[in-house]
């Protein structure tokens, strides 16, 4: 199946009930079959576990941004205070400390909060009039979806039996244009931990 | 999976509390003798007694209130009808089984510095001296003895009661399961009751009353309404603690099968989160004073922030702030039983020494006193606490396996 490294190949079903989609879940990951990725309406407890995405490095951002916003308040502050227009508050000294914690901490509370949006927005690659495409309206509705990323080595009619056997209905095959607003998957080779299982050849 | 409900308490348990127990006791007696033996003049004599209680006063009501933080946790969860600590659930019960035990110890120890002939730690005690102290005068009403041992003696006997009742409603499922759903509703309903009354007892003494009277008035002239919060703040987050190590106890042991990573995560956020709220009540109670900089406020930082006390407190603003804060904050580390055992014990160490700050710049202005005496009365009651919540523990099956959240706390996924 040679086809444009910019195409990839997609098969996607919808699933109901978490119970069927927990199990299903396992088997296709068993089955060694990749899991672009799955789309429901709203946070499923475990799910993530049970796809085996690594955590995020949000919060090591937010970290970052906070330890920033922090440095920004204090050095700001204490620049404006002490070098640039020393004033004289109730006879404290030009440095004092505990009158710019409130301030540090809301610089670094804020910070901390608008970059990880931002972060957010980046790597779930969401922006203002960007449409997403999520292979299924439903799954903006009532029902999970499930994408398989299609290999070379992956046989389409097994796929799609394998998907309708472990409880999938409306199974679909879709090709899309890989490009930053999908998700760069191609680039992104951390999206998955290292299999444990052994994994069948397809 | 099999479940050991009964835990029998290790003969090793015992003879370590009891050994730290008999710890607690010499120390009493040699810091009695120590503080006792000196001559010197009336002023000096009074002086190093009240050294003695101070230390009594300071450990006994500390771990008093870390105690009962168990049964602040059970009603809090009971009242927000979370289901996740049910798997553990019996061990907050069984501290909170302490709380009468080192309850009538404080009362004893509060009553004879009330009642005592000396009034160095509680001078509105004094009433040739109240009668020309204007400030200690106009607070009357609620500085004195009368009120102080009423409120005192009533204030244990309620959250002993309340908490009584609470263990008996966790255990009257074990024999008999609730045959409906129906049942199943009121039974909630009924620990909810109780629950918001234990809490209405709680939000009128520890988080008011309580350390006003007990604690606050050794620095008569001052006053801060923040103090209680503070002061529950700190034995809050000590009693989240207290419970996390007899759960990595428990686990250690092989008990607690339906206790994982999962629940131990949910500790040590709370252990996380109230060290920041810790240190959040104690700036905003200090830069409030700093920034006014009225001489009757500053009296009580001047020692404890910038005096003799000084190093002490910067001590515990290590302890008590950035090493939970640092420390605590990856996901990785609050799943790991190392380090919530090592950050337990080092958060119940550092809010001891707050205590230690809040009791001792009053009655000891002039010197720090060495703090080994005082941790080693520290050990004894650690070493009470053992002993009757691991009696307690094997009263009653671990796990309230009737209890109509038990699942929630099974498939319990942070």
């Amino acid at each position: 199946m040679g086809q444009s490294p910019f195409i990839k190949k997609f098969i996607t079903g919808n699933f109901y009930d978490e119970a069927v989609l927990f199990p299903a879940v396992k088997k296709v990951r068993r089955a060694g079959y990749r899991i672009h990725d799955v789309f429901t309406p709203f946070p499923i407890h475990g799910l993530d576990k049970a796809m085996g995405l690594r955590d995020t490095s949000l919060h090591t951002a937010g970290f970052i941004y906070g330890i920033t916003g922090t440095a920004t308040a204090v050095g700001f502050i204490t620049w404006a205070l002490t070098v640039d227009w020393k004033l004289n508050f109730g006879g404290k000294p030009f440095f004092s400390l505990p009158a710019w914690i409130p301030i540090a901490f809301e610089l670094t509370v804020l910070f901390a909060a608008v970059g990880m949006v931002l972060t957010f927005c980046y790597l779930c690659q969401l922006a203002p009039f960007v449409k997403k495409d999520h292979f299924n309206p439903r799954s903006t509705d009532d029902t999970f979806v499930m994408a398989l990323e299609c290999t070379d080595k992956t046989n389409e009619s097994d796929a799609i039996k394998f998907l309708m056997d472990a409880g999938a209905t409306d199974v679909q095959v879709q090709y899309k244009e890989t490009g930053w607003w999908l998700g760069r998957y191609d680039k992104d080779t951390m999206r998955f931990e290292k299999k444990k299982e052994e994994v069948a050849a397809h | 999976m099999t479940i050991r409900e009964q835990f029998t308490v290790p003969k090793k348990f015992n003879t370590v509390a009891m050994a730290l127990m008999a710890i607690g006791i010499l120390a009493v007696i040699g810091l009695y003798i120590t503080t006792h033996g000196c001559k010197g003049t009336e002023e000096e004599k009074h002086l190093s007694d009240a050294r003695f209680w101070a230390s009594l006063l300071q450990n006994s009501v500390f771990f008093l209130l870390v105690v009962n933080a168990s049964m602040f946790f059970i009603c809090a969860t009971t009242l927000a009808w979370g289901g996740w600590q049910m798997s553990f659930r019996r061990v907050p019960e069984a501290i909170s089984a302490v709380v009468p035990v080192i309850g009538v110890i404080t009362l004893a120890i509060l009553l004879s510095i009330a009642f005592g002939s000396n009034h160095t730690i509680y001078h509105w005690t004094d009433a040739e001296h109240v009668k020309h102290d204007t400030i200690l005068n106009f607070k009357k009403g609620f500085l004195n003895k009368g009120f102080f041992a009423v409120v005192s003696v009533l204030t244990v006997v309620l959250w002993s009661v309340l908490g009584w009742k609470m263990r008996q409603l966790s255990r009257s499922l074990d024999e008999k399961p609730l045959p409906n759903l129906e049942e199943n509703k009121k039974y909630i309903w009924k620990n909810t009751i109780w629950a918001a009354m234990f809490m209405i007892v709680f939000a009128l003494t520890v988080m008011s009353s309580i350390p006003w009277l007990w604690l606050m008035s050794i620095d008569a002239h001052w006053y801060s309404t923040m103090y209680s919060w503070y002061t529950f703040a700190s034995t809050w987050v000590s009693g989240i603690a207290v419970i996390a190590l007899f759960v990595v106890y428990l686990k250690n042991n092989n008990y607690l099968e339906l206790t994982n990573e999962e629940h131990l995560h949910d500790l040590g956020k709370f252990m996380f989160a109230f060290s920041v709220f810790w240190t959040y009540l104690w700036f905003s109670q200090f830069m409030l004073i700093w920034y006014a900089n009225i001489p009757e406020e500053t009296t009580y930082f001047a020692p404890r922030a910038q005096g003799i006390y000084k190093g002490i407190f910067w001590m515990m603003f290590v302890i008590n702030f950035l090493a939970p804060l640092l420390l605590l904050m990856r996901r990785s580390s609050k799943r790991n039983y190392t380090t919530i055992t090592f950050m337990s014990l080092l958060i119940i160490f550092g809010h001891w020494l707050d205590f230690f700050q809040m009791v001792f710049p009053g009655p000891s202005p002039n010197h720090v006193p060495v703090l080994i005496y005082d941790f080693c009365i520290a050990l004894g009651f650690a070493g009470l606490i053992m002993y009757v919540t691991g009696r307690a523990l094997s009263k009653a099956p671990l796990l309230a396996k009737n209890h109509p959240f038990v699942k929630e706390s099974v498939i319990h996924h942070t």
